[in-house]
């Protein structure tokens, strides 16, 4: 077979729907906008952060969205409830089933994923307009709580520097 | 009061040249008042494009450290242009038009990088790295057929070049010959432009930007304003990092076309100062993790913010360790770009870069401060296209230009206006 196409097989079938679970509850999460439960899939001192492509490539560290563990993602929710002033809009993540690039999910050797997102926002008044297109740089590991697994570093790639607007909420 | 504000012969309207007389005219109030269509206008935006952006302006460019090497360049803006930055070999700065002689093609497509040449892919018409043209394929036809004229001459042909400014690392650009000095231009607020770029190396963090469906003048506005930042922006109130009850002042230049808003952080808010602000202060807010405000000083002086705003494209941000050049490309009357350079020092620790980053959650499209202001100015260009014929109310702080030690004060959005009115011949 050829590298372009692997097959991970040592990953179990109800590996593979647990992690297709968590991506489809990370989005559902956000767009139904319970984001105080979205630190729950993250580790404790999980790494999450939105950059434009051009500073990935460019290896400069300044993103969007920084958080070094949940106690930021908390904060940036409280933020984003209590301070942040934004026109009322609706939010949808679209995300491609997650592909497997390394790693096996073992303690020591996490699993290295890809899946492309698109962000399409509606605000009252205006058409729906696409946010961003982009794509998740994830690490996950399995959880101490058993089933079911964690991102301990979710990088979301977006492609185009120029957004339109602001970006209001977590991706 | 000071208002010694005189209306002109006033100028134009949406469909006729630049240059032909404006209808519209200045509420008699003067600078007390900004009509609406300064931001809606079609006809006002061409002439600013004209009179301002490519007028007798410097407009930001660059940074120094974004083109260290010979032939390194960078795509930037002035006014709605795009142009080239490029270093040449003997270490000086060029700027010229991305637009090719021959048939005006945006020849650069890519944002940065480095180059020995330019070449326009269209018809390889190719310049060097000053913009002069220096070779066009079948200049002298093929087999006798065909070519340029026989008197079409090379020499002196390339794209249109820009005046060159350099200070402190920052890079300006001016497409008027005739411009003034950039020493004398910066004026009194060299002061504080010196303070961030002290002459240390500069290291560019990351960029960001957005498309803010509102009218430039709006940003800048946003900046010569520190009474909103008083009652809008709930993180910088809560957590002390500008507020009204601080000490601070507001400083403009002899013209009023540069401001700084300059502020010092402080504890808990006092009685009468929470009372104002009782809508939008939340003094129960803590951060559960506080690496994110973890703030050092790191400039001479007492203040933690200065946010300088030089005419006619850049705010100059510094909040605490988040530095950032904000350079606005103006995007016809109802929408602008703002692209976010942040940057820090060659010589920072890996500790102070780790604590921008952590800073920079404040700032750009998704900060926890920033997204207030590009919200609530796409609302203001909405409110402001539908209703053109009203004039905005621009009297907190009193009527005239002076500087203040305040910050319930509009007064640099008055003297940016009373610059602007005399610029634009209105």
């Amino acid at each position: 077979m050829s590298t372009a196409m692997q097959y991970f097989s040592r990953l179990s079938a109800e590996d593979r729907f647990a992690l297709d679970d968590m991506y489809q509850a990370y989005t559902a999460t956000l767009d139904e906008r319970r984001f105080e439960d979205w630190p729950s899939f993250f580790t404790d001192d999980a790494l999450y952060r939105i950059v434009p492509r051009e500073n990935h490539e460019l290896n400069l560290p300044i993103a969007l969205m920084h958080c070094e563990g949940r106690l930021m993602m908390n904060d940036r929710v409280v933020a984003l409830r209590e301070a942040v002033m934004a026109r009322p809009r609706a939010m949808r993540r679209f995300v491609t089933p997650a592909r497997i690039v390394g790693g096996d999910g073992s303690a020591g050797n996490p699993l290295q994923l890809r899946a492309n997102l698109l962000v399409v926002e509606t605000l009252h008044d205006s058409l729906s307009q696409l946010v961003l297109s982009g794509v998740y740089h994830d690490t996950v590991l399995r959880s101490n709580e058993g089933m079911g697994w964690r991102l301990s570093e979710r990088l979301c790639i977006y492609d185009s520097l120029l957004l339109p607007d602001s970006l209001v909420e977590p991706v | 009061m000071t208002n010694d504000f005189k209306p002109n012969s006033c100028p134009d309207s949406s469909t006729v040249a630049v240059d032909a007389p404006m209808l519209r005219r200045w509420p008699q109030e003067g600078w007390t008042r900004v009509p609406a269509w300064v931001y809606t206008d079609e006809g006002v935006y061409r002439r600013e494009q004209k009179v301002i952006f490519e007028g007798p302006s410097w407009s930001y460019g660059a940074l120094e450290s974004e083109i260290p090497k010979a032939g390194d360049f960078v795509l930037t803006n002035v006014g709605e242009k795009s142009v080239i930055v490029v270093r040449d070999e003997d270490g000086s700065i060029n700027a010229f038009a991305n637009s090719c002689a021959h048939r005006g093609v945006a020849f650069c497509r890519q944002p940065r990088g480095n180059a020995q040449d330019f070449t326009c892919p269209y018809h390889q018409w190719n310049y060097d790295l000053k913009g002069s043209l220096k070779g066009i394929p079948f200049r002298r036809g093929y087999k006798g057929q065909g070519g340029m004229s026989p008197d079409f001459k090379i020499d002196g042909r390339g794209a249109q070049p820009l005046q060159v400014a350099r200070r402190g690392g920052v890079i300006f650009l001016s497409f008027d010959p005739g411009v003034e000095p950039f020493d004398n231009y910066l004026g009194v607020m060299g002061r504080y432009f010196d303070r961030v770029f002290d002459g240390r190396e500069l290291k560019v963090l990351g960029y960001m930007r957005q498309r803010i469906n509102s009218n430039w003048k709006l940003m800048f506005e946003n900046l010569k304003d520190p009474y909103h930042a008083s009652v809008l922006h709930v993180f910088l109130m809560s957590f002390g990092l500008f507020r009204m009850d601080q000490e601070s002042a507001v400083e403009m230049d002899a013209t009023g076309r540069h401001s700084a808003l300059i502020s010092r952080r402080g504890g808990k808010a006092d009685e009468a100062a929470a009372k104002e602000m009782s809508n939008n202060l939340r003094s129960e807010f803590q951060l559960q993790d506080s690496r994110l405000l973890d703030v050092v000083r790191e400039f001479p002086g007492e203040a933690t913010v200065v946010m300088q705003t030089l005419w006619p494209n850049l705010i100059v941000q510094q909040q605490s360790n988040t530095l950032a050049m904000r350079q606005l490309v103006p995007r016809g009357p109802g929408a602008f770009d703002l692209n976010w350079t942040f940057f820090g020092y060659a010589d920072d620790t890996p500790e102070m870069t780790q604590r921008r980053v952590r800073q920079a959650n404040l700032m750009g499209p998704s900060g926890l401060v920033s997204v207030d202001d590009s919200e609530v100015l796409a609302m203001s260009q909405n409110g402001l296209d539908d209703y053109p014929d009203i004039e905005c109310i621009v009297e907190m702080g009193g009527k005239d230009t002076a500087d203040t030690t305040h910050m319930i004060t509009e007064v640099a959005i008055r003297a940016f206006y009373k610059h602007y009115i005399k610029v634009m011949g209105l």
